[in-house]
């Protein structure tokens, strides 16, 4: 019976690869799934697993095999209208994305270091940190408070700098983070391996320390209280009454302003990833990407090809470091709270482990790791942790042990496992599947190149789910 | 003319003198051997060559350029090229790309050229990939481009080092055992690839070798060097029969009774 069971099941799987690998039933397929996703999410803005359904769908869209155009264009109105429905009807899906957003830029920052020029680099938060500190500094009233111990509260209820000075911050974060990482590889690059990771791995502490101790002589940091409130852009009001009128019907109440600001930080964090996307995936295939993936493969036959590599090496940290000053100074913004807490050792080991879950040296790799990792931390983790609590307040017993819930260990708590649920399934993934999630691939060539790469290169448009127009 | 010059070459590893007090003149356009037991310095000879090693005494000169001091990759982008006597490809890229890496020196890509990917990007990339297939063919390494280098046998990975060295453009090419681990027909391909390369292409050759039916049917002239010294120098004919070197190979008084 079970046999039979399986056996048709299996069946039904190879006919159903084979329906899905007509591009037409594919794009029908991905379609409805996305639909279905869609309107259960927003009929169900609660339920967990509609979002994750609803999520999926960009996977699904990542392996179809559907043209680079129709992707391009379900990816964009998925990330450009869908989602921001959905999020504002469940405020949390957004910052989810957004974190999910700020974690793959850092992957795919410390992807560029770790997984192509094979430098491990166990310190990659102390650039995040650097760019949040940019703009926590100079887009808080702290200017004022140089001379004064902290605590301290600001002579004048004004900014030292214009709220929209945020956008010239992205971009001076970038430059910030790039010298800081030069600054940390010029004296780390005779070094390899072990001695390279402990090294980096001092680096990310003292960043940090600095930032806990530079209340003095100069109250720079307001030290371990953090920074606040640190200024967010402004958002014009004539776009918000377009949005509001727009919107207002469609998710069923009036739009705050707290609510914009969360769609507003989803998007920037969605520009710039698409960005960072662009701009790995074209390194990736070009005389820097190949030296540094021939550093990782062999530093002697490297430099007897003549790569540079010193200036390549540099080449990777400054590159890496640059997506993590940029997206700090969105994550100073969009918390309005810096602190020096956030940036810890245990941050630098979780994007690595994102980086590692992904695939080294994979593009999406990076972006599916962050997704996973953010998802089982923010979601499906207190989920279960929520779950657990409402048995336990129940009279509910566990059948055949007889166990009653209530008397389960309020210690037994799945949120606070975090670590430990990660440390597994690294293990898992090192014995089976240690390639990672979607494993790096060397891109196949023919003989006669086209000249436009979207034609025929089924990677172009790909772009994971953020539609990016590599192209 | 003189393409390579060295005089004087003195490189210790603490109180070890693997090479010492070397002169050494390498004409253009010649295919030249050097021999000599194991551990006489011959590896350790071309890393001074191309920069691995700093020597501590003497100069080396190369179509007018004092090598010495300059690192490898400045070395290689003057044109010296090498292959390595313990293959050593980048396993996890695919031979097209191995073979692009090797074209690095000559690629004028900057930065902003690859972030815009502008029309000298594009042109520069198709050319570079069309260079790297003509080279594939004429080391005999057709259809496998998208391989992965790891997973070809030892004898097409031979062939990729050497199509990694010559793609950038080399004057100099320095072989190290490259026929070390070949079957005989393995081995006459390539001799025969060798000569070619000078032929064709007019690269000066320098090779360590140890299979001496390759060395006294390729070279024009042989450089014997024993712990770290050369002690002879001469063509084939006259290299076989000198006593020293017969000498450092089988021991004193092998001449002798070779002679008896």
């Amino acid at each position: 019976m079970l046999l039979k069971l399986s056996l048709w099941l299996s069946k039904m799987l190879a006919a159903a690869r084979q329906w899905l690998k007509q591009s037409k039933n594919a794009s029908i397929f991905i379609l409805v799934y996305l639909g279905v996703g869609f309107l259960w999410t927003y009929l169900s803005p609660r339920a967990l697993v509609a979002f994750l359904f609803f999520i999926s769908s960009a996977l699904w869209l990542y392996y179809l095999p559907l043209s680079g155009r129709f992707k391009l264009i379900v990816g964009i109105s998925m990330m450009l209208v869908l989602i921001p429905i959905t999020g504002v009807r469940n405020i949390s899906y957004l910052d989810v994305i957004f974190q999910i957003s700020v974690f793959a830029a850092l992957a795919s920052g410390l992807n560029i270091v770790v997984g192509f020029a094979g430098l491990l680099d166990l310190g990659y938060v102390a650039f995040y940190a650097v760019g949040a500190y940019t703009w926590a500094i100079f887009g808080s009233q702290q200017m004022y408070l140089l001379h004064s111990i902290p605590g301290t509260s600001p002579p004048t209820p004004d900014f030292f700098l214009p709220a929209d000075a945020f956008y010239l911050f992205v971009f001076l974060a970038i430059i910030v983070a790039a010298i800081t990482g030069i600054l940390l590889g010029l004296p780390v690059l005779r070094l390899r391996g072990d001695y390279l990771a402990i090294v980096t791995l001092g680096f990310g502490e003292v960043i940090r320390v600095l930032a806990n101790n530079l209340d003095k002589p100069i109250n720079l940091t307001n030290g371990p209280q953090g920074i606040t409130p640190i200024q967010r852009p402004t958002l014009p009001e004539p776009v918000l009454n377009v949005f509001r009128a727009i919107m207002n019907p469609i998710v069923g109440h009036n739009i705050s302003q707290k609510e914009f600001y969360d769609l507003f930080f989803y998007l920037a964090a969605l520009s710039v990833i698409v960005v960072v996307i662009l701009v790995v995936r074209r390194l990736d295939d070009s005389n820097i990407g190949r030296a540094w993936i021939a550093i990782r493969e062999d530093e002697t036959a490297a430099i007897a090809m003549g790569i540079p590599l010193v200036r390549m090496k540099l080449a990777a940290f400054a590159t890496g470091a640059s997506f993590a000053g940029a997206m700090g100074v969105l994550f100073a913004a969009s918390r309005t709270f810096v602190s020096p807490e956030s940036f810890s050792f245990m941050q630098s080991i979780g994007v690595l482990s994102m980086v590692i879950l992904g695939g080294l040296g994979s593009i999406p790799g990076a972006i599916v790791g962050a997704a996973v990792v953010i998802i089982l931390n923010l979601q499906v983790l207190q989920e279960l942790s929520l779950y657990l609590n409402q048995l336990r307040q129940s009279d509910a017993v566990i059948p055949i042990i007889n166990f009653a819930w209530k008397n389960l260990s309020s210690q037994l708590d799945p949120a606070k496992y975090q670590r430990l649920l990660f440390g597994i399934i690294l293990i898992l993934m090192m014995i089976y599947r240690p390639a990672g999630l979607i494993p790096a691939e060397r891109r196949k060539r023919e003989l006669k190149r086209e000249e436009n790469d979207a034609v025929n290169d089924p990677e172009a448009d790909t772009g994971e789910e953020l539609g990016n127009g590599a192209a | 003319m003189a393409l390579l010059e060295t005089r004087n070459i003195t490189k210790r590893f603490g109180g070890l003198q693997a090479v010492g007090k070397m002169d050494f003149t390498l004409d253009q356009g010649r295919i030249v051997s050097i021999i000599g037991p194991n551990g006489a310095g011959k590896t350790t000879f071309f890393n001074t060559l191309t920069g691995i090693y700093r020597p501590e005494e003497g100069e080396v000169l190369f179509d007018g350029h004092a090598l010495v001091g300059l690192r490898p990759d400045q070395i290689t982008t003057l044109g010296i090229a090498r292959t390595f006597q313990n293959i050593r490809l980048f396993g996890a890229m695919t031979v097209l790309e191995n073979i692009l890496v090797g074209m690095y020196p000559r690629l004028r890509q900057t930065f902003l050229d690859i972030l815009a990917r502008n029309r000298k990007f594009h042109q520069e990339e198709d050319d570079a990939h069309r260079r790297a297939f003509e080279l594939m063919t004429y080391v005999g390494l057709q259809g496998v481009e998208n391989e992965l280098a790891r997973n070809l046998p030892y004898g097409q990975q031979r062939r990729i080092e050497i199509a990694r060295a010559l793609a950038s453009s080399p004057k100099l090419l320095l072989l190290d055992e490259p026929t070390a681990g070949m079957n005989p027909r393995e081995t006459d391909d390539a001799v025969r690839l060798f000569r070619r390369l000078r032929d064709e292409l007019g690269i000066t050759i320098l090779l360590i070798e140890h299979s001496m039916r390759v060395v006294m049917d390729i070279s024009e002239r042989i450089t014997v060097m024993d712990y770290g010294v050369k002690i002879a120098e001469g063509t084939p004919a006259e290299i076989a029969s000198n006593p020293r070197v017969i000498e450092a190979y089988l021991g004193r008084g092998a001449s002798e009774l070779m002679e008896a």
